[in-house]
């Protein structure tokens, strides 16, 4: 099949969202996929159905009627030339003509591994979240959630709401560094709100700073975990660990199409402008900064790609978001201790079942992947690449098509003639 | 096993490893997994279990075969109606 548009967006989160609403409601003709079955990405999964959280429920409706059409479990496999995307959509190949390109593809949680950590039943802080909201029932099971920043309150939120027994949430950063952020917050009026909402649902819930988990423990599944949790060992009897540190961008598609990366954020203009024309890049691929940053942005690259005049109230919010996203980083920074969890028989790559221990020799991650096979799988290091790079600090490499597991048939250019793009006609 | 709570007109019944599991619509096979029992969608090179990670379509974890499709990623996989999946464990 194929498909032709001005303006075609990757990823239906908030920042892909925000782009498609400004650029389709200045007359574009605009393409949104997403390889989940409903627009709003990660962060508002769930809410095109339950429409709970106002915010969602206003781009969400504002999208619907942008006129801006939404193409559902859409993967982009690969990009053979400018102005063309190949997408496998289930069982049929697509080929994507583009005028203009906006990359939303957002973040994924940063997992680091400890002993344990490929049992059932452990999971990413996000990722047990995410599963929540999705039905898995919660209640009545003990819950152990270690990891760092807003994301590690969201997620025990959820839990908590859903009838876990949220037994700890260990936060890694020290003490003085959390609350530093936490009254960082109150320079930025909205992000001090959603906190505090939060926070409110969470009373009597045990909180720890520097704690983070050692091992997972089970035959067949999680039955327990050990922590530290201020400088002590402690052992908890759960159902449930999530443990992820933070987000890290998802860079594959930038990766492959070119775009300049520096500092593990995508480089932009001030109309968030990719080193490669006609390609933006909005939300998280500029550095981890929440819904705010990627709304603002992706509205910022939406004008842009429209051709459309930047409010002044918007350039204004961009700076403060900015400001944001820098505070996270440094909050957000794994301590050293975590690089250290793993022992020798742990795996690190866990599609390929590579153990720490295989990659003595390795000095970076091209060697790691000839001679061990790590990010030889699946899901093509997307796991353990960015665990990698914290612990060893191995720098990624370039992506080479395809970005994901693909069929023959999906990586061939589509034969015949494009149609005409429609502005041109 | 039935979540409580799931009303029948707002419920699909779907099967893993052969086996009827009625969900409230909306529950992803992933998440469903857990209701079957385990949580377990495969095994690695050695044998042992594995399940869900991330959640959001990143690691490969979750992947099982859904509808005679292999490696289908469960996490974003809605459960429907007479949906058959299949573990690989």
């Amino acid at each position: 099949m194929r498909e032709a548009c001005d303006l075609v967006i990757v990823g239906a989160g908030p920042g892909g969202l925000a782009a498609a609403c400004r650029a389709a409601e200045a007359g574009l003709d605009v393409l949104v996929l997403d390889q989940q079955p409903e627009p709003g990405g990660q962060v508002w999964r769930g809410e095109a159905r339950k429409g709970t959280n106002r915010l969602a429920r206003r781009w969400l409706s504002r999208f619907a009627a942008s006129g801006a059409r939404f193409r559902p479990g859409a993967r982009v496999v690969a990009a053979p030339e400018p102005g063309l995307l190949l997408v496998e959509e289930g069982p049929s190949s697509l080929a994507v003509r583009y005028g203009r390109l906006v990359l939303a593809t957002g973040a994924r949680e940063r997992f680091l591994p400890f002993p344990g950590w490929t049992l059932p039943g452990v999971l990413g802080v996000s990722g047990l979240q995410v599963l929540v909201k999705d039905g898995l029932s919660i209640r009545g099971r003990r819950v152990v959630l270690a990891g760092t920043g807003p994301l590690l309150l969201a997620a025990a939120a959820t839990l908590h709401a859903h009838g876990g027994e949220v037994l700890l949430i260990a936060e890694q950063a020290p003490a003085a560094r959390h609350w530093g952020f936490a009254l960082q917050l109150w320079r930025y009026p909205g992000k001090l709100l959603q906190g505090a909402v939060l926070s409110a649902g969470l009373v009597g819930v045990r909180t720890a700073t520097e704690a983070w988990v050692l091992e997972a423990r089970g035959e067949h599944r999680l039955e327990s975990v050990r922590m530290s949790v201020s400088g002590r060992e402690e052992q908890l009897a759960c159902d449930y660990l999530g443990a992820a540190w933070g987000l890290v961008p998802n860079l594959e598609l930038a990766r492959l199409l070119g775009c300049e990366v520096s500092g593990g954020a995508v480089v932009v203009d001030e109309r968030m402008e990719t080193r490669v024309p006609r390609v933006h890049a909005v939300g998280e691929l500029l550095g981890i900064g929440g819904v705010d940053q990627a709304l603002i942005s992706g509205e910022l690259a939406g004008l842009a790609a429209a051709e459309q005049p930047v409010p002044d109230s918007l350039e204004k919010s961009w700076r403060r978001v900015r400001a944001f996203a820098g505070a996270l980083a440094l909050h957000d920074a794994p301590r050293p201790e975590l690089r250290r969890l793993a022992t020798p028989e742990t795996l690190l790559c866990r599609c390929e079942d590579v153990p720490l221990s295989a990659l003595e020799d390795c000095t970076n991650l091209r060697e790691a992947r000839l001679y061990a096979r790590l990010g030889m799988g699946s899901c093509q290091g997307r796991t353990c690449g960015a665990a990698a790079e914290t612990l060893f600090g191995w720098a990624a490499e370039s992506v080479r098509p395809p970005g994901l597991p693909a069929r023959i048939g999906s990586l061939r250019p589509p034969a015949e003639p494009p149609p005409t793009l429609k502005r041109e006609s | 096993m039935r979540e409580p709570g799931a009303k029948a007109a707002t419920s699909v019944t779907l099967r893993i490893n052969g086996r009827a599991l009625t969900v409230p619509a909306g529950t992803s096979v992933a998440a469903a997994l857990a209701l079957a029992g385990d949580l377990v969608s495969r095994s690695d090179l050695a044998g042992r279990p594995r399940g869900p990670l991330c959640g959001m379509g990143v690691c490969f974890e979750c992947r099982a075969t859904v509808d005679g499709v292999p490696e289908v990623l469960t996490c974003l996989t809605p459960c429907r109606e007479d949906l058959e999946v299949v573990t690989d464990a």
